[in-house]
Order: structure tokens, then sequence, then C-alpha cells
């Protein structure tokens, strides 16, 4: 009987380890989207013709960042400075929300970028 | 001072030519400090020892200099009545370019140096040219205007229908256009003299006086020409070569670089 209830019956462990291997395999998804998505949004930021962050803001910290550009403030320390996502994606969508002389393109209100493409880059600028 | 400044940037302010001239000098003054004007006509190389030298060395030899010369033979052969381009120019359009584009009070309307060079083709029963073509009105404007090399620019804007076509050259050139949403003014006086990527920005001041230029060294690009590809750059549809649209904006623009000398032809990257 002892043995029973210290060893639980073998179905019940193979369920946990199902469950357990479900659960490994879900967290491992979910963080292996984290960092596509982060990739994506680099590759966006750092393209010449879709995202094209890289023209106006400098990102230092990102040492694939090939960049000159002095217009516009540099990515630096993002998550601390801004620490809602939701500011950086209005920012993003449309500058000219916060500040409307801004010359920050439109990129979400003018088709430049799709909103799931700035939820990318705004992941990747967590990062930096 | 700064807060003037600030408003001017971003919006058309009312004001002379000169006056505007004066904002378009002191905004750069703070972006490029320490730069002499004079240097504003090398552009996007004014900052750059070696991208200075690397010029002087190719306009020592210009890899264009057969495309000039295919232009001389043009501006030098005599049309079918015997007559010639230099004998609808006064002095023989030497030291005259600086003085295009010009208001033509009885036209009413801008006239650029290229459309001078068509409407004496005109007068003389000759088919005018394309404005785009590199071949003909590019090499032939290479070669014309490197008659005025060393002339100071200086457009007059003498009347109040000069000042109204003025002013829409103005208007256009701080209009936000294109996907993009950006002005000529976002880039070249905003931000003239800063990094976009890895390209300088050069400032509107001195764009104007050394066209046509050889893109690499060999794709020729006239002033008008260059507008359209930063139309383009920013996703929008240019006009035309010869526009209304783009003569008005060439008449501003070229305004803002009076007292520069002019250059025909230069090597840009
Ligand atoms: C043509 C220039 C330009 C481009 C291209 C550009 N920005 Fe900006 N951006 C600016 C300027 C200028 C500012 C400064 C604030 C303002 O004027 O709105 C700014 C501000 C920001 C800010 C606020 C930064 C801060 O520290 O306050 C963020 C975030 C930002 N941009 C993200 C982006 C992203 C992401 C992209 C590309 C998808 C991008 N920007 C592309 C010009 C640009
Ligand atoms: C997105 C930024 C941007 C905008 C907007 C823009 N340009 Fe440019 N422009 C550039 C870049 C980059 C260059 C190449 C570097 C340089 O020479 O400034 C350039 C070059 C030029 C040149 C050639 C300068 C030279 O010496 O070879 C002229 C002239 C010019 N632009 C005029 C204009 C006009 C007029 C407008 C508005 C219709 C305009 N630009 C809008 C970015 C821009």
């Amino acid at each position: 009987m002892a043995t029973q209830l210290s060893q639980p019956h073998a179905s019940i462990r193979l369920l946990t380890i199902i469950s357990l291997a479900i659960s490994a395999l879900f967290y491992i998804n979910h963080v292996r989207a984290e960092t596509e998505s982060i990739q994506t949004g680099r590759e966006l930021a750092h393209s010449y013709d879709h995202g094209n962050c890289l023209a106006c803001h400098a990102a230092p910290t990102d040492k694939h960042a090939v960049t000159l550009a002095n217009i516009a403030p540099p990515f630096i320390d993002m998550k601390r400075r801004f620490p809602s996502k939701e500011d950086l994606f209005k920012q993003v969508w449309d500058a000219r929300d916060t500040y409307p002389k801004t010359i920050m393109p439109p990129f979400g209100a003018h088709n430049i970028l799709s909103e799931a493409e700035i939820r990318k880059i705004i992941e990747y600028l967590y990062t930096l | 001072m700064l807060a003037i400044l600030l408003a001017f940037m971003h919006t058309q302010a009312v004001g002379t030519p000169e006056e505007d001239r004066a904002v378009f000098l002191s905004t750069f003054a703070v972006n490029i400090p320490g730069i002499p004007v004079s240097q504003y006509v090398h552009g996007s190389m004014m900052l750059s020892t070696d991208a200075l030298n690397q010029y002087d060395s190719i306009m020592d030899f210009p890899p264009f200099q057969e495309v000039i010369d295919r232009g001389q033979e043009i501006w030098e052969t005599p049309f079918k009545n015997g007559n010639t381009f230099a004998e609808c120019f006064e002095n023989g359009a030497v030291n005259i370019a600086g003085k295009f584009p010009l208001y033509n009070e009885k036209l009413k309307r801008v006239i650029t140096f290229e459309m001078a060079l068509n409407s004496c083709l005109e007068q003389n029963g000759e088919m005018p040219m394309n404005y785009i073509d590199p071949e003909t009105m590019g090499a032939l404007s290479a070669y014309a205007r490197s008659l005025s090399d060393g002339m100071l620019m200086q457009i007059e804007v003498a009347s109040a229908s000069a000042m109204n076509k003025y002013e829409l050259g103005k208007t256009l050139y701080f209009r936000r256009i294109g996907q993009y949403n950006l002005a000529c003014a976002s880039c070249h006086l905003t931000n003239g003299g800063r990094y976009f990527r890895d390209e300088l920005l050069s400032p509107t001041i001195g764009q104007a006086v050394h066209f046509p230029v050889f893109r690499g060294g060999e794709r020729l690009y006239t002033l008008q020409m260059r507008y359209q590809r930063c139309m383009e750059a920013v996703g929008a549809v240019p006009f035309e070569s010869g526009s209304e649209a783009l003569n008005n904006l060439e008449y501003f623009h070229s305004y803002l670089s009076n007292g520069l000398p002019l250059q025909s032809s230069v090597y840009r990257r």
C-alpha cells in the first residue's frame, strides 16, 4: 500500500510526463517565437526599404547596426524609457499624434509597416 | 532666436527672399558650425577630407568629359538655317546661366536655362529636346552651363508676380509628400549637415550651382532630375521635368544659392 501512495499509478505518471513535455514544448515555442519576433523586428528596423529606422536613428548597443544617423534620438535603454509598449507602438504607428510637426514617417498610418511588423520592431527595440 | 528658427523649420514663414535666405543660413550655422558657406557647394562631401580628395582626383580627369565634348559639338553645330545657339544668348551665353531660372514678365512664367535652350531651338525651326534625355539636353546643358563657370548665382525676384512664383516654389519645398511624408525641408533644411544613414544631407544652400552632376562619375542628372529622384525616394510620384511646379521650385531653390560660384559639371557619389 505504502508503495502505491509514494509511487502513483503508472498512467498518472505518464500523464504528468506528457503534460510536462507539452508545457515545455509550449515554453520552447514561446521563447522561439519571441526570439523570432526580435529577429524579424531587427531585420525590419535595419532594412533600407521597409522599416529603415537606421536612416534617422542610431542603435549604439547593437553591434550589427551600421549607421551614422544623427537626425533622431538614438535607441538606448528603451525598456526603461518606454515602460509602456503601447506608447512605443503609437510613436511608430503615427508619430504625429504626439508631435504634429515631427519628421518621423507615419509607418502605420501610411501603410509602410503592418501592425504585426511594428509590434516585432518594438520587441527588438526592447532589447536595446 | 532658437524658437523663431524652430517655428520656421517645419512651417513656411512669410518673408522676403533675403529673409528666407538668412533663416536658412542661420539654421545651417547651428547644424554645421564652423564650416564656411563657400564650402556648401561641395554638399555631402564638405565634412570629409577623404571625399574631397577623391573628388579632386576625379575632377582632374573627369570620366564624363566625353559627354561634355558631345554637348559642345551640339552647341557649335549650326541649325539648318545657319544660326547657332550662341546667337540666342546675350554675350554668346558666357556668364549667363547664373541668372536662370528667371521670371519672364511677358510670358508670366519662370524660364529655366534648359527652357531657354529649347526656345532657341524652336525659334530656329528645330525640334525641342526632351528635358530628361542625358544624350541631348543633358549633354548640351552641361556644356552650355560650363560657359558660366565661376559666375556668381544671381537670381532676381523683382516684381509681385515673380514673387508669386517664388512663393509657389517655396510652398512645394515645404510640402510633406509621399508615403514617407517628408518635405525637401525635412531633409535639406532641418537636417542639412546631418547624416541620413551614411549619407550627409547637403544643405539646400549651395545645391543649385553645380548641375548637371554625374553620379558615380557617369550617370548624368540635371537639377530637376535630382528633384525627381528625391521625390521618388520618399514614395511620391514626381512632377515632370519642365513642369511649372518644378520650374517654380527651381526658382525658389536657386535663389537660396545666390552669391555662390557656378560650376558645371561635377562628380557626385
Ligand atoms: C526620417 C526620420 C526618421 C525615421 C526614418 C524614423 N524616425 Fe523615429 N524619430 C524621428 C525623430 C526626428 C524623432 C524625435 C521625436 C520626433 O520628432 O517625433 C523620432 C523619435 C522616435 C522615438 C521616440 C524616441 C525617444 O527617445 O524619444 C521612437 C521610439 C522612434 N522614433 C522609433 C522609430 C522606429 C521604430 C523607426 C523605424 C520603423 C523610426 N523611428 C524611423 C525620425 C525618424
Ligand atoms: C528622405 C530625405 C530627403 C528628402 C525628403 C529630399 N532629399 Fe534631396 N537628397 C537626399 C539625399 C540622401 C541626397 C544625397 C546626399 C546629398 O547630396 O545631400 C540628396 C540630394 C539632393 C540634391 C543633390 C545635391 C548635390 O550636390 O548633388 C538635391 C539638389 C536635392 N537633394 C534636392 C531635394 C529637393 C528639392 C527635395 C524635395 C523635393 C529633396 N531633395 C528631398 C535626401 C532627401
